[in-house]
């Protein structure tokens, strides 16, 4: 038995039947994180004495039955811009390479309740800005199925980690994508729950009208199994809904009988790899097949998506990334004169080229002169993909597109063409402008080899409509079972 | 042309810290003068990640402040943030309320040598405060203290309506007496919180259009506001008379020199970047909630005027003037509980505290002594235990070493001296010293009499009680 090669709620049943302990399952990630780190360059801070040190407490608390839930001493990993208390918080940039939040996320707060075991911080790109996490300050991760491609981004390593089974699972945050997308690159399981289900305090901000926290699994079902731990509504979260709180493992079926699917055909032209395309084209059949009915349909606004996508995002994060100034905490430069200098040389030296790029677009776009061009604008735009959607679930329970229109691309061939890796984002956004669940899930590998998702998206908080048909889908194709990656190439 | 051919225009943004308990969007306590940065959390400090919770309090503080200002209350109101850098600025924007403020259009009356003006208020929004930067005592470069950081502001805007620095001060004093009565702010103003921009034009009597104004920023007390609008007022007549124009800025008054400096120059003008704040939801008002405040608004300053008037039988003026500070009027009332004379307590209030408040430059709300202490002097003096001469002396006491009365006579020896035997002695003795009262008297001057009494008051340093003596001077003399 490969340990690492489990999923969660496999490893909770040998646990259960104690064929493994904690501590041998901690033991297995930590030697498959020496192992594969090299190549895949998943972590920014690993916590492998950390992780292995808490295995044994836990291990020791559950003989004596301190604890009794079913998730204590599984190991996860945790993209790099949730806070974690006495643990670094980078956001993978300089501005906070030493930076140690005094406080846990809240979604870290229910992770620690569970007593789960934070195997680390992971590589991302630079304030999640970005679609490869070539952004990174610090480094860029590979793709296990090719590293010589990118794990996708903003949520790359996270994605990555998975993918090698360096992490049993990981959470991720997706503003435009950043969970599905490289969930897609590098075929496992990111979903982005509806905008309001978990949590955002305590995650580094880039854009709070759409950052998201959520999971990235290896299957549906662990996809279930972690949003039910960290779902639910917060009185620090403003924006965090307060719904009744549902167990989403209860939602995967396998039965998608008279599910009405709806197929919108703006994401199936131009610009779509045809592997891509055909990949999708073939799941569709699948679900042809269970049952569903399947019907195309013109999601007119989805053309305008992206750009609104990038003013409002930008808009926020020119905001949101004021606060690194240089002052309280962070990177300060030691070249300065007097205030003005202080603050512009911090920031200067302290952000990478897209973050700076973006925060330029966003004060641009809110200027006074601009303001209506814009960011209004794209506000009124925003409204009305809103309505756009609100019409196409009056009609269909489940949309889906292509996560990403293309699988991943090789390191450096787009990272100095931002227009190129925005379009990276395409299929994913217009989901968090409106504010929408969306899960990608994989459904076969191109002629290279590498890993295509498919993406379900529902209408708000129906989290378990997608759920169910992805994991309905999983379990007539089984992916896993037939592919994985090879962690070739990556001689560079 | 002349000073008389212009005319002032003036209006103020008044900003008033409201004395919630806690800070507008987190937890931390707003009491003032705690060490530097002991009152602050990640919220407040701006940490990464960290979001803001709107305090319910201080909605409802803004909506009693909109209400007692007959404003308008907005039922769908929101937040946005108003983008700047600066180091006791510490999420680099401050969360306000751009174009649905909470209160709009609203109007309060102001007095001056009996007739009334309307001066409108444009509106009434919630912010937040910023931090303060201090003087580094142990090197250069200032210090940053976040303490404040977070605590709640109502920014209260009112109409170019105002025509004098009198004007303003009578606005500001308004403004201040509405918000102690309905309790939303203390108004401290030496502690900054409260506090007002000034924005000064002239124009020529008769002119339509509004001159270019100037603003003058955190003016915290009423003498320097009245000082820096008739500077201000004359800079900008003496620009226009020279030929010259006056340019839109920001000022700094200066109470030292009694000058104004200008801030920061054009290119340096702000683009705030206000934008809706994308954390927080919509502040929605139901009519019942807007209802049950007004409902449970406390009196204000007209109707206990009015009461105190019919209640009293105080004169327009005495209850105006006690109804003014609400601190004043609470000493009024408070004290007057205890003793039952309201003439007494009215007097003392508006002749010899008014007079201390204002040699001392102090507002009522700095009134050391309690109601009780004040009380009990002025039941001292009907009592005939000391006399109205020495009520004076502990009244200064009371301000310099606030103490039970009956204490600071016993300890200082101002207890009046009411026994027969010793006033007959001191009377003898006077007599026997001033021979040329008693032939004075005697002539027909009556003047000499009071000399007589002065004299023993002299020489018992007031502690003499003046009837007992009057009646045996004259007992004596007639003898």
């Amino acid at each position: 038995m490969n340990i690492t090669e489990l999923t969660v709620h496999e490893l909770q049943e040998k646990l259960k039947s104690k064929e493994l302990t904690i501590e041998q399952i901690t033991k297995a990630y930590v030697e498959n994180i020496e192992k594969h780190e090299k190549d895949v360059q998943a972590f920014i801070t690993p916590l492998k004495e950390n992780a292995l040190k808490q295995a044994q407490e836990i291990q020791e608390k559950i003989e004596n039955k301190e604890i009794t839930n079913s998730l204590a001493g599984i190991p996860i990993g945790i993209k790099d811009n949730i806070c974690t208390k006495g643990v670094k918080t980078t956001c993978a940039s300089k501005m906070l390479e030493n930076f140690v939040a005094p406080y846990n996320a809240t979604v870290m707060e229910k992770i620690n309740n569970e007593s789960m075991i934070n195997l680390g911080k992971l590589n991302m790109d630079e304030f999640a800005m970005g679609a490869s996490t070539e952004y990174s300050y610090f480094k860029k991760t590979r793709n296990p199925w090719n590293l010589n491609t990118v794990p996708g981004g903003s949520s790359g390593g996270s994605a990555a980690a998975v993918a090698a089974n360096m992490v049993p699972w990981a959470l991720g945050s997706d503003t435009g994508g950043s969970i599905r997308q490289p969930a897609s690159f590098c075929g496992v399981v990111g979903l982005k729950p509806t905008y309001g289900l978990v949590s955002r305090y305590g995650l580094v901000a880039f854009a709070s009208s759409l950052d998201q926290i959520g999971p990235i699994t290896k299957d549906v079902q662990d996809a279930a199994i972690l949003l039910n731990v960290i779902a639910g509504h917060d009185e620090k979260d403003s924006t965090s809904a307060n719904k009744e709180k549902v167990d989403y493992t209860k939602a995967l079926k396998n039965d998608v009988k008279g599910l009405k699917i709806g197929i919108p055909k703006e994401y199936f032209g131009e610009g779509i790899n045809s592997e891509v395309k055909q990949s999708l084209e073939k799941a569709i059949e699948t679900y042809k097949a269970l049952g569903a009915t399947v019907e195309e349909f013109s999601l007119n606004i989805a053309d305008y998506a992206l750009a609104t996508y990038y003013i409002i995002a930008c808009a926020e994060a020119s905001s949101n990334l004021g606060r690194f100034d240089g002052i309280r905490y962070g990177y300060r430069t030691e070249n300065y004169t007097d205030l003005k200098e202080l603050f512009r040389n911090s920031r200067s030296e302290g952000f990478g080229a897209e973050v700076k790029r973006r925060i330029i677009l966003g004060t641009y776009v809110l200027s006074s002169g601009y303001y209506d061009a814009y960011y209004k604008k794209a506000q009124q735009v925003r409204t009305l993909v809103k309505k756009e959607f609100d019409k196409a679930f009056e009609k269909y329970d489940v949309l889906l597109t292509p996560t990403s229109p293309t699988v991943a691309f090789e390191i450096g061939t787009r990272s100095n063409n931002p227009l190129e890796m925005y379009l990276a984002d395409i299929c994913t956004v217009s989901v968090n402008i409106a504010g929408l669940p969306g899960i990608s899930i994989p459904c076969g590998v191109d002629s290279k080899g590498m890993p295509i998702g498919m993406q379900l998206i529902a209408n708000k908080f129906e989290e378990e409509t997608i759920l169910n048909a992805a994991y309905t889908y999983e379990q007539k194709v089984k992916f896993r079972e037939n592919y994985e990656p090879t962690f070739k190439g990556g001689a560079c | 042309m002349a000073k008389e051919d212009y005319e002032i225009v003036i209006g103020l943004e008044v900003h008033a810290e409201l004395s919630t308990k806690t800070k507008i969007f987190c937890s931390c306590p707003t009491e003032f003068g705690a060490a530097p940065n002991t009152h602050t959390c990640p919220v407040c400090m701006a940490m990464p990640g960290a979001l803001p919770v709107l305090n319910e309090k201080v909605v409802e503080y803004a909506v009693k402040a909109g209400l007692a200002t007959n404003c308008s209350i907005t039922k769908e109101s929101k937040n946005d943030r108003k983008n700047y850098f600066y180091p006791d600025l510490p999420k680099s924007y401050q969360i306000s309320q751009f174009d649905k403020p909470l209160c709009t259009n609203g109007q309060i009356d102001i007095e001056e040598d009996g007739t009334t003006k309307t001066i409108g208020i444009t509106r009434i929004h919630i912010e937040e405060d910023a931090g303060k930067l201090n003087h580094n005592e142990f090197g250069s470069g200032s210090l940053v203290d976040l303490n404040r950081a977070g605590v709640p502001l109502i920014e209260i805007v009112s109409e170019p309506d105002m025509r004098s620095s009198k004007d303003a001060e009578n606005y500001l004093r308004k403004i201040k007496s509405i918000l102690e009565y309905i309790e939303v702010s203390d108004c401290k103003m030496q502690e900054g919180s409260l506090r007002a921009d000034v924005n000064v034009s002239v124009r020529k009597i008769g002119c339509k259009e509004f001159g270019t104004r100037t603003e003058m920023k955190n003016m915290n007390s009423f003498r320097s506001i009245v000082r820096a609008i008739d500077y201000e007022a004359q800079r900008q007549i003496e620009v226009i008379e020279n030929g010259g124009k006056i340019e839109q800025e920001t000022l700094r008054w200066d109470d030292v020199s009694g000058k104004t400096f200008s801030m920061r120059d054009k290119e340096d003008a702000q683009d705030y970047r206000y934008f809706p704040e994308p954390d927080l939801v919509a502040i929605r008002l139901s009519d019942e909630y807007i209802e049950s405040i007004r409902k449970n608004l406390p009196e204000l300053p007209e109707s206990r005027k009015k009461r105190y008037l019919e209640e009293y039988k105080l004169t327009e003026k005495e209850a105006k003037m006690l109804t003014a500070s609400k601190y004043m009027s609470n000493l009024f009332e408070n004290a007057l509980k205890i003793c039952g004379n309201a003439k007494a307590v009215a007097n003392w209030l508006l002749s010899d505290v008014s007079r201390i408040l204002n040699e001392k430059e102090i507002e009522p709300d700095q009134i050391p002594f309690t109601a009780e202490q004040l009380a009990k002097m002025i039941m001292l003096i009907e009592k005939g235990t000391i006399s109205s001469a020495i009520g004076k002396k502990v009244l200064e006491e009371l301000f310099e070493n606030p103490k039970d009365p009956e204490k600071i006579i016993e300890e200082k020896g101002w207890i009046q001296i009411s026994d027969e035997g010793a006033i007959k002695e001191i009377v003898m003795k006077i007599l026997e010293n001033n021979p040329q009262s008693i032939i004075d008297f005697k002539a027909g001057k009556d003047r000499a009499l009071g000399f007589l009494v002065g004299q023993a008051m002299k020489e018992t340093k007031g502690k003499a009680n003046p009837k007992m003596l009057n009646d045996m001077f004259l007992e004596e003399l007639n003898k």
